[in-house]
């Protein structure tokens, strides 16, 4: 009998379920948890008081990212709260025998970005960690999500997970990126057309010749802003890219080849059906600009601020007026004439060696305007030590950027990286929310060549029309 | 956990879609390492002027909702961070239900961890609890819902009743105040089977 065509969410799904026992949601197996200081101490703290150990220790692997500061990290840090925290991490992985990379670790970093930098990260893998941008590691063909502190404490306890098995939802986007135009401004454009809901309860797997032709950290970009349209997870088939990426990295198997051979199996069959698909042309994402309050109110760099008064759904009205007024905007404004204060290049959807060579191939020669303060923060110690290598780094202090140590830092602010109140901010990051970087601060979603052209310039310019020195 | 049989309470309404956890919890206050004591941060930009004081436009500041236990709100709730904090920081402040149109996937997953119950209810019905709320407040009353989860229903003491569903496994672990994490132990032996057969075929 011809078994079903399944997706690949289907195959990563079906290989994962331990038990379903009536009566109850199935007990998903996960192969890889990475854990970060803020929502894992009460779920250290839940196995403690219950007696209970951590099942698998050797597919827990922890780091402090959240909350450090990106300074000199040979000092001490000054907020005895945020020190607490990481100490309290640090005992917890010690008490507990999980690896972890400290700080001062060189490996330490964006939980994000050291994952596939690792290669703890695999095709076919369930991998969670109590952070929404989990969904990162789909690029690799994991099923990824974030989860919140109980079922941190649950995964620890069980290595399972209680599910309900999600939707799949098939974006395919067609043909190939303009010029100037990358995976964040795809991302975007992705998020602007389904809405910040209309992934949830989905998992998106991302299909097409555009997704295709894109490299494996474009592809981390793509899948950690999945979650910016309701779905937890957002995966893209593994495929010869993957491959080359993984080969040789400390935590990739051994007998490479044939995980490799192994790995080709997490592939959705040609007929699989999906719950939904949605369909679009990379021929029409120009660079994206976000001008509100959550990450599907974005349009490109020709545009205007639009009008809330001529959205249809009241709702969309509403926030869009709300968010204007906070953001400081009217309707009407050209993007491109929008000033800035500051510009963030870091966090875990564009901090890697691509988005550092990206903004460093526009500052080249340039020197950001006096009317900005810019920041890149690397996303791990090894991006920022092949950075120093390729000389990036004098790249942008030569060009009045700060070059900092690898952390989320200013992408949400929990460590001395912040916004002030009315603060603009061009940012790399994945969430202009309100007071997201700081209260009151205003922030810009855009791709990390706008973003080092804004700086610059002082103002949001298209980057299809720079003038590379 | 504290098991969620039925409950009635005073309604808050909430009228913004696409609430995120950072607005539920900022940022500021995830440093905590206990679960307990983030009710006094919940809505904290929104609730707080900048000089601390309660800031009189925000919904929730109204004394007709003083001491609400039951949240309405708009679209999308809970969106963005998987943070915890914010079903802890609403459990804490005094929520035991809210009810949107629609939730966002984590969010809602955390609600059932902490004893509170998020329920779905169409956009015409939670236009309606809007309307009857500000009605009802218009009186000099606060407006009341009671739910009952055994029974599905959430209705008000003038007759507006309606039905809704939650996963049952989910249920009954709300009903009994089960400890999810006891539960799935019971299984070990299915976790240690899956464990030795997946042993073999991993390549290292």
């Amino acid at each position: 009998m011809p078994s079903t065509p399944r997706t690949l969410l289907d195959k990563i799904w079906d290989a994962h379920v331990v038990c379903a026992p009536p009566g109850e949601l199935p007990l998903l197996y996960i192969d890889r948890h990475l854990v970060h200081e803020v929502t894992s101490a009460q779920a250290f703290e839940g196995l403690r008081l219950a007696g209970r150990r951590v099942r698998r220790p050797e597919k827990t692997f922890a780091t402090p990212d959240h909350n450090i500061p990106t300074t000199d990290r040979r000092l001490p840090i000054a907020d005895p709260i945020s020190k607490q925290q990481i100490d309290t991490l640090r005992n917890n992985c010690r008490e507990f025998g999980v690896r972890l990379f400290d700080l001062g670790d060189a490996d330490q970093g964006i939980v994000h970005v050291i994952g596939p930098e690792l290669g703890i990260t695999q095709p076919g893998m369930t991998i969670v960690c109590g952070d929404s941008h989990t969904a990162t590691h789909g690029a690799l063909g994991a099923l990824a999500f974030g989860i919140g502190t109980s079922e941190v404490e649950h995964v620890l306890a069980t290595q399972t997970l209680r599910q309900a098995k999600p939707k799949s939802l098939e974006l395919r986007v067609e043909g190939g990126l303009h010029p100037g135009v990358t995976a964040k401004d795809l991302v975007l454009f992705l998020i602007g057309r389904l809405s910040t809901e209309g992934g949830t309860g989905h998992v998106i797997e991302y299909t097409g010749p555009c997704i295709r032709s894109l490299g494996m950290e474009e592809r981390m970009t793509v899948c950690n802003m999945s979650i910016e349209a309701g779905a937890r997870a957002g995966m893209i088939a593994p495929d010869q890219v993957t491959f080359d990426y993984l080969r040789g990295r400390d935590y990739a198997p051994r007998q490479f080849d044939r995980a490799a051979a192994e790995w080709e199996r997490f592939r959705g069959d040609a007929d699989a059906v999906f719950d939904r698909v949605e369909l679009f042309q990379a021929g029409d994402v120009v660079p994206q600009v976000t001008w509100g309050t959550n990450p599907a109110q974005v349009v490109g760099v020709d545009a205007t601020v639009p009008d809330p008064a001529s959205f249809a759904d009241p709702n969309e009205r509403e926030s869009g007026s709300r968010a204007l007024d906070y953001m400081g905007l009217a309707g009407g404004t050209k993007i491109v004439d929008i000033p800035l204060d500051r510009v963030f290049i870091g966090s875990c959807t564009n901090s890697r060696i691509e988005d550092l060579r990206s903004a460093a191939h526009v500052v080249r020669g340039y020197r950001v305007a006096p009317t900005v303060h810019a920041m890149v923060v690397p996303g791990s110690g090894r991006v920022k030590r092949q950075a120093e290598e390729e000389g990036l780094d004098r790249v942008f202090r030569d060009a009045g950027f700060e070059w900092r140590e690898a952390g989320c830092s200013m992408c949400l602010g929990m460590n001395p990286d912040t916004l002030s109140p009315g603060q603009r901010c061009a940012s790399t990051s994945n969430r202009n929310f309100e007071g997201r970087q700081g209260k009151g601060g205003r922030t810009h979603l855009v791709s990390p060549a706008m973003a080092a052209a804004a700086a610059v310039t002082g103002h949001f310019t298209d980057i299809r029309q720079w003038r590379y020195r | 956990m504290q098991p969620f049989v039925t409950h009635t309470g005073v309604v808050a309404t909430l009228d913004r879609a696409n609430v995120d956890t950072d607005q539920i919890i900022p940022k500021q206050f995830l440093k905590r390492i206990e679960r307990t004591g983030f009710g006094q941060f919940l809505f904290f930009d929104w609730r707080f002027l900048p000089d601390g004081s309660a800031n009189p436009d925000f919904e929730l500041n109204r004394s007709i909702v003083a001491g609400a236990s039951v949240l309405v709100a708009r679209r999308n709730f809970g969106c963005g961070s998987s943070r915890e904090h914010a079903p802890w920081a609403l459990a804490d402040y005094g929520f035991r239900v809210v009810i949107a149109p629609t939730f966002a996937d984590i969010f809602f997953n955390n609600c059932f961890q902490n004893g509170m119950l998020p329920i779905r209810l169409s956009e015409a019905d939670v236009d309606e609890l809007f309307r009857r709320a500000a009605a009802t407040e218009a009186q000099g009353t606060p407006y009341r819902l009671q739910v009952d989860l055994a029974a599905g229903t959430v209705g008000d003491a003038a007759g507006w009743s309606r039905s809704f569903t939650v996963d049952p496994f989910r249920r009954r672990c709300l009903l009994e105040g089960l400890d999810d994490i006891g539960l799935s132990l019971r299984h070990v032996d299915s976790i240690a089977a899956w464990e030795a057969a997946h042993a073999a075929s991993v390549v290292e």
